[in-house]
């Protein structure tokens, strides 16, 4: 059955149409990208840019070099160092604003004008503050997911139907209960979605200080994750790496985050419709 | 009844038409009597005490090398400022004005470029098909990714940040521009079809303001994602602007200058995504209206 | 079909629908679903049609092929006497001879009562603006709505905006209303006067009304004769008449002849209801 729809799915007309965009885009890509050698003069823009072709061989070639494979491990563990404690500080931030409405006054002001600095102006400073590098790069990830999941945590709780509170005070439960029986689960898909969305944000904010911060200078240039990755390949002329650092970006961003949206499913069950 | 509804009606309209300066200055009374603007007053003291404290008076660890409160604000505001950066020095303006100037073109271009795209992708299904696969194939990667490419395909320093800030913003509007024509209830279209609209008349008074909410969500966002990829962009290449000016006064070891730059930015960025605010409540009023409405 | 009563003026000529044989079935993943099965309704012009049936039993599918809004798998829907869909096109072409009142309504919420009433003729182009603005502006005093021109529909109550939206269809001379359940939403109260504002609408502008609900008591009230519906696949289970003359008041709800009839069709509809729930306990 799931093959079925599976296979109908890939060969629906859709689905070819997408393909097929796909297809022509990277012909017009390599066409463009060899202009200079077909029709003896380079094509604006995409003659710039090297060819599908060369950096797949490239990218052939990286594959068995532990170097670029440890660079995804960088950034990795960057990326899920200052995510997860965006999550540990703002959900809870987030839960105690929404049900402590003096905290609420206080914080949530300061909070709004802290947030419109954005994330990646905070480099510098975090490097003066923080005694390594790495933490500094951990710090400045952090501050990218963890406004967006304040913000949607906030949100979610305080949206939630006041008639499921009402229920459940007539039924005797007390406000501990209340809060762990209610309010978190009912909170519980804006988390997911403000993880979802601080995910992808970073990845953004990863990839742009490790290009900002030379990468990290402990292990040399083998340490200093996939933002490093591209830059050093630009720096060293090697213009195909620099897309095979792009494209590996993507990959690791969209299963960093494929990865979440499974777990919230997992977490959110009664979302699923039939 | 129906004569006492269009009576009790009348009134409600006599009230919306009050509205501009009347609601304002209830709301702005019932507002200072409630303890909102104090506990707002405590949370901004408290988070600028435990600035001037730890870094000036206590001096901690780590926080001593920070910037104070105090060197920052008399730097800042100073005729004569010691690292040459203050509201009375052109060069601050200049910085701004930059930075400004690469917003406007980025978001201008990704605006008129992204709206009618998001338009016609939410329009036509079989354009969908063929264009959403590929841009879903580009959305994951960070758009700080893109420098160097940027760098080698456009000359100079200018273009290539004003193409990161563009494609930022590009996403973020073609997306919720898309998004918002699919969230419109399918049946004001069909009711366009059967008071004889055709079909381009149904994509100008149905889809296009059916979408309007979400284009500027969509705008919103985008503003926001531009400074963010602005100021990384200007961070890496770039000559002048705010985030230049943070990433050189750290070189420079100008400590209180970054801080000037993070705050410049702050209160530049709320300006602009306000300004986009401000212009989509006056393109939406019966939204502003209906809001008004339920507020009472 | 006769049973129009002597007070229908004989100048309604126009808007007789005839529904033959019509069959629609919906093939989602495979597994065809049937909605409407060999449906035969013959609807005489400037007849109120209530067609009753429990809620999800196909009566929309109807509606919707006779508005245009999808096609039908075999049969033909006439209007008059053209053909509105058949062999050769089993998709009718929306238009605004058909008009259709929206279950959750569909007044545009960008545009301002006015504007929605002016927009079918302003599509048209045929007048000059301010020739439909003055026209829209005197039917909507005709129908009580005077002081609300200016108005978004998000500003007025549900209950105005229902009477809003049958002016804009009535705008445009149609000769056919079809509305799809559009006071499900109203409690009950504001239904009956949404009901009796209704019936002096028609009074003064007759058209054929076929007219889509599931509570008994409207189509009673409203009705010339009630449809009940069979549930999934729909079909025509039994056809009431009601002959209660018009024009008709709340007074007839209490009258011995309303509880006659409604005792008639309740065990029917009963019946339709429970069938349709069983089934979807089954689904679900």
């Amino acid at each position: 059955m799931s093959l079925r729809t599976f296979k109908e799915n890939l060969f629906s007309k859709g689905a070819l149409r997408g393909i097929a965009a796909i297809v022509i885009f990277v012909i017009i890509w390599e066409v463009g990208a060899r202009s200079e050698q077909i029709f003896g003069f380079r094509v604006p823009f995409l003659g710039l840019v090297p060819p599908p072709s060369s950096v797949f061989v490239s990218w052939g070639g990286l594959i068995g070099e532990p170097s670029y494979w440890q660079s995804w491990y960088m950034s990795f563990v960057r990326v899920f160092t200052g995510f997860i404690a965006a999550v540990l500080i703002g959900i809870p931030l987030g839960l105690f604003m929404a049900v402590n409405k003096t905290f609420y006054g206080m914080a949530f002001p300061s909070f709004e004008v802290l947030r419109p600095i954005p994330p990646l102006a905070w480099v510098p400073a975090s490097i003066i503050f923080w005694p390594t590098q790495e933490m500094s790069i951990a710090f400045v990830t952090f501050l990218g997911a963890f406004y967006t999941i304040v913000i949607n945590v906030l949100g979610g709780a305080k949206s939630i139907n006041k008639q499921f509170l009402q229920a459940a005070q007539s039924m005797g439960a007390s406000q501990w209960d209340i809060f762990r029986r209610i309010i978190f689960p009912a909170t519980l898909p804006s988390i997911v979605v403000g993880s979802a969305v601080g995910m992808g944000i970073t990845w953004e904010v990863v990839v742009a200080a490790e290009m900002i911060s030379g990468g990290g200078s402990s292990g040399g240039g083998a340490g200093g994750g996939l933002g490093f990755f591209i830059w050093a390949s630009y720096v060293g002329g090697s213009y195909e790496q620099i897309i095979v650092g792009m494209i590996s970006i993507g990959i690791a961003g969209y299963f960093s985050s494929e990865l979440l949206r499974q777990l919230g499913g997992y977490l959110t069950p009664w979302l699923k419709t039939r | 009844m129906s004569q006492a509804e269009a009576t009790d009606l009348g009134l409600k309209i006599g009230q919306a038409e009050v509205t501009g300066m009347g609601l304002t200055m209830y709301r702005m009374s019932s507002w200072l009597k409630s303890p909102r603007p104090y506990l707002m007053v405590i949370g901004f003291a408290f988070l600028l005490a435990t600035w001037y404290f730890t870094v000036e008076v206590w001096k901690l660890p780590r926080f001593q090398d920070m910037p104070g409160i105090t060197e920052v604000f008399s730097e800042w505001f100073s005729k004569d400022p010691y690292y040459g950066l203050s509201i009375y020095t052109p060069e601050y303006y200049k910085h701004i004005l930059i930075s400004l100037r690469r917003i406007a073109y980025a978001f201008f271009l990704a605006t008129i470029l992204g709206v009618p795209l998001g338009l016609f992708l939410g329009w036509s299904k079989t354009l969908r098909e063929y264009i959403f696969p590929l841009f879903e194939v580009f959305r994951p990667i960070p758009v700080l990714a893109w420098v160097p490419l940027a760098i080698i395909i456009f000359s100079g320093s200018e273009t290539p940040v004003i193409f990161l800030t563009f494609l930022a913003s590009f996403f973020a509007t073609t997306l919720n521009t898309m998004l918002g024509v699919e969230s419109i209830d399918e049946s004001y279209s069909r009711a366009a079809y059967c008071l004889g609209a055709s079909r381009w008349q149904t994509f100008k008074h149905v889809v296009v303001p059916g979408a309007m909410p979400y284009i500027f969500t969509g705008l919103q966002i985008s503003i926001g994602v531009a400074w963010f990829s602005l100021v990384a962009g200007e961070m890496v290449s770039g000559q002048y602007g705010l985030g230049y000016l943070i990433n050189t006064s750290y070189m420079m070891i100008e400590y209180p200058k970054i801080i000037i730059g993070m705050i410049t930015l702050g209160v530049i960025g709320y300006s602009t995504s306000a300004l986009v605010r401000l212009a989509g409540d006056y393109m939406m009023q019966w939204r502003v209206r209906e809001l008004a409405l339920g507020d009472n | 079909m006769n049973m129009m009563g002597e007070e229908m003026q004989p100048e309604v000529t126009k808007g007789a629908i005839r529904i033959e044989d019509v069959v629609k079935i919906y093939d989602p993943d495979g597994a065809a679903v049937m909605a409407v099965d060999h449906c035969s309704i013959d609807i005489p012009a400037g007849e109120i049609c209530m067609i009753v049936g429990p809620s999800g039993c196909g009566k929309t599918t109807l509606l919707n092929a006779i508005a245009g809004f999808h096609d039908v798998t075999s049969g033909h829907i006439y209007l008059d006497d053209e053909m509105l869909c058949g062999p050769d096109n089993r998709k009718a072409e929306p238009g605004s001879d058909r008009i259709v009142v929206f279950q959750n309504g569909a007044l545009f919420p960008w545009k301002t009562n006015l504007e929605n009433i002016a927009f079918g003729p302003m599509m048209e182009g045929k007048l000059s603006k301010s020739e439909i603005y003055d026209k829209a502006r005197s039917m909507m005093a005709d129908a009580g709505l005077s002081g609300t021109e200016n108005s978004y529909p998000g500003e007025v109550s549900s209950g105005l905006r229902r009477r809003v939206e049958i002016v804009r269809a009535l705008m445009n001379d149609p000769k056919v209303l079809l509305f799809d359940e559009p006071y499900r939403a109203l409690d009950s109260l504001t239904k009956s006067v949404m009901h009796e504002a209704l019936l002096e609408i028609y009074y003064k502008n007759k058209v054929t009304i076929f007219f889509i609900t599931h509570d008994l008591e409207e189509a009673i009230f409203l009705g010339h004769r009630l449809i009940i519906m069979s549930s999934r696949p729909c079909k025509p289970k039994k056809i009431v008449d009601v002959d209660i003359p018009h024009p008709r008041d709340y007074s007839v709800l209490t009258s011995p002849r309303f509880r006659e009839i409604m005792n008639e069709a309740k065990g029917v509809v009963h019946e339709e209801a429970k069938k349709a729930f069983d089934a979807g306990e089954k689904e679900g």
